[in-house]
């Protein structure tokens, strides 16, 4: 009698756990999950957006493919070229008064005074409530009628007139104070304030958290060099806080030149386009009017500008590890 | 080149007092070191000086004028820190000239006086390199140049050699000392290394408590302790301290250590501790004053007999333990002349260098 020893075929369970003690196999299967997230929330839209942009489609239709041709409808339109600039313009300025503003601030925080910790947490305030409930303060606060605002400065002008006699105190229609969201550079202003409101905290606290790194004995051995205060800002606080100043403006540029919800609610971007930005033109083009290739072209527009911020910041982060 | 004057100087840091009242007169040119433990007060005092902390109480002098409300970049002192603080953003060559180009130095003067601070310490190649590029050593040279350029009144060190690790620590005390020698300045010097403090010091001062416990020259320190702290703290292995009573020997007095061990003192020691008959004390002896049985070269050595308890080779000597009444004691012998553990042991004690300490004062008597 012959006898023929076969192994036992391994079960589908040890050989999936054959596979998995593999590590590259495991690598892929744990990496799957958020490349799926990826894939779907991220990569198909985009993909379809620049599609779209490159169709005249419309909703409710499937658009035909049209090449270029929104992007130079865009460039002849001059709601498109005011909502470029105008986005330009509300970065560039948001972000230098949210850098400057926010070192200032942080220097300040970065002094030890009674409840210094409860200050700091203070400070985030603006960054941690929902931008849309937060703006939908402003906005009344903005109003030209019942603001708080305006009837401050209704009754400061009150005193002032009081104090000279002319105007008896009853006179409240007489000052109306500024349409703050109505005047043409004013919305604007106004638009940049407060987003300039928001954004501060994270500035501030990301430049504090710079500052805590920087050693102690470094303001001693300057303060021995002979640096005054405002020296030793210059010479070694700046200096130290750069790699982090870099990388939080940079992100701030990119999140502020992306910005819709603000100008959505405060002004949809009136009066008279002055407050168009990309993401509201964007919106009002395709959702709005329906004009969804149209739509995806303006979007797609700050594409190429927010691309070469980030390749700027990653090649800068690479260099300063380098270091 | 200044002398320093500390008058009646006070710190206080909300309810604890750091330094308690300290009066110290620094020379031109006097390499003085601070030292103590963690906490004694020394820091905080080479910090008043150099105007990094502010003064509670007293004065401090730089040569003729006060300088209590002296902002620090106007007292002409220069400082080298624990962590060196160099700047890790400028050059080492960049590093040293902050000071000067802060203060509108000419361009040529400057080089003039990086290069010869470099020179001095051996560090010009590293003139381009930052300070992340640098070793513990060199940054520490670099730190010192920084002071040197600078040529000022007096030289501030916060435990430099701190960092260090041991061997580099040894080779840079030496450097220092060669420095202080090559740049003729005065020296304030913080430690808590006791040994860092005998080698480089014209004179040590010994803090404890935010008080000055003795001030003298380093080998004063070691043979003449005014108070038992300075006694412990001074010298190593650290002295010996045996509770003993002082008892009649015939016509003079003797030290009773324990039933077995009463050594006899000199007719001048029994004439100095004749009022201090019958009283509990403390004997303080160091171990390099107790040796294995030797020809006595003096007439107040003494011979004595104890069970050895542990042996610890040193090479050149052997630290031999024993205990006498509960207190271990140690004693520094030729490695050849040791017993082993378990045996008795003869030693010969040197009585002239002994101390008797008040153990209600805590002061050497």
């Amino acid at each position: 009698m012959q006898t023929q020893q076969t192994a036992p075929e391994p079960s589908l369970r040890e050989r999936l756990v054959t596979a998995l003690e593999n590590q590259r196999v495991l690598g892929y299967v744990l990496m799957a999950p958020a490349l799926l997230l990826i894939l779907i929330f991220i990569a198909y839209p985009f993909v379809l957006g620049v599609w779209m942009s490159l169709t005249d489609k419309i909703v409710g239709t499937s658009g035909t493919f049209i090449g270029l041709g929104n992007y130079d409808k865009l460039f002849a339109s001059d709601i498109f070229l005011t909502a470029a600039w105008n986005t330009v313009f509300f970065t560039t300025i948001a972000t230098i008064f949210k850098a400057v503003l926010g070192m200032w601030l942080a220097v300040l925080l970065n002094r030890k005074f009674r409840f210094a910790n409860i200050t700091r947490a203070t400070v985030l305030l603006p960054f941690i409530v929902p931008t849309v409930l937060s703006t939908l303060a402003w906005l009344w606060m903005f109003d030209a009628t019942f603001s708080v605002f305006n009837w401050t400065l209704r009754w400061l002008w009150q005193m002032e007139i009081g104090i000279f006699g002319l105007v008896l105190k009853e006179n409240w229609g007489f000052f109306r104070g500024p349409l703050w969201l109505g005047d043409p550079s004013l919305a604007m202003a106004s638009v940049i304030l407060v987003n300039v409101w928001r954004g501060l905290p994270f500035f501030a606290i990301s430049f504090l958290a710079g500052l805590q790194t920087i050693p102690p004995d470094l303001y001693d051995a300057a303060d021995i060099d002979g640096a005054s205060g405002w020296k030793k800002f210059w010479h070694v606080t700046l200096p130290l806080i750069k790699p982090v100043a870099i990388v939080v403006i940079v992100f701030s540029i990119v999140v502020t030149f992306a910005d819709f919800q603000l100008v959505y609610i405060l002004t949809r971007g009136g009066p008279n386009n002055e407050t168009h930005l990309l993401a509201t033109l964007a919106y009002q083009l395709g959702m709005g009017s329906g004009n969804i290739g149209q739509g995806a072209a303006v979007a797609l527009f700050m594409l190429p500008i927010l691309a070469f911020v980030i390749i700027f910041q990653l090649w800068y982060l690479r260099r300063e590890g380098v270091r | 080149m200044a002398q320093i004057l500390l008058k009646n100087l006070r710190k206080t840091y909300d309810e604890t007092e750091a330094v308690r009242g300290i009066n110290l007169d620094i020379d031109h040119n006097e390499f003085v070191v601070l030292v103590g433990p963690s906490g004694c007060g020394k820091t905080t005092t080479l910090r008043m000086i150099a105007g990094l902390e502010e003064i509670t109480g007293g004065e401090i002098f730089i040569g003729e004028r006060l300088i209590n409300n002296v902002p620090p970049r106007d007292r002409d002192i220069a400082m080298v820190f624990q962590n060196y603080a160099l700047y890790p953003h400028m050059t080492v060559e960049q590093n040293m000239s902050f000071g000067l180009r802060l203060r509108k130095v000419a361009k040529a003067e400057i080089e003039r006086r990086v290069k010869h601070a470099a020179d001095i310490l051996n560090i010009g190649e590293l003139l381009e390199r930052r300070p992340k590029q640098l070793s513990g050593g060199q940054r520490q040279r670099v730190a010192m140049g920084r002071a040197i350029v600078r040529n000022p009144e007096a030289f501030l060190f916060d435990e430099p050699l701190s960092n260090l690790d041991a061997k580099l620590r040894v080779q840079m005390r030496t450097e220092i000392k060669k420095i202080h020698q090559r740049v003729q300045t005065t020296v304030v010097y913080v430690t808590h290394d006791q040994v860092e403090a005998m080698t480089l010091a014209d004179r040590i001062v010994v803090m404890n408590h935010g008080i000055i416990e003795q001030v003298g020259s380093p080998q004063e320190m070691y043979e003449a302790p005014k108070t038992r702290f300075v006694a412990g703290f001074i010298g190593s292995p650290a002295m010996n301290f045996v509770p003993c009573r002082i008892v009649e020997r015939g016509a003079a007095l003797g030290v009773r250590l324990s039933g077995d061990i009463t050594l006899d003192l000199s007719a001048e020691q029994s004439k100095r501790y004749r009022g201090y008959l019958d009283k509990e004390m403390v004997f303080g002896i160091r171990p390099e004053h107790i040796t294995e049985r030797r020809q006595h070269t003096n007439e107040n050595q003494l011979d004595f007999g104890c069970t050895v308890e542990v042996l610890e080779p040193m090479g050149i000597d052997t630290m031999v333990f024993m205990d006498i009444e509960g207190v271990e004691v140690t004693a520094r012998a030729a490695p050849k002349a040791v017993s082993n553990p378990g045996e008795t042991m003869m030693f010969t004690i040197d009585m002239n260098n002994t101390h008797l300490i008040d153990p209600k004062t805590d002061k050497v008597v």
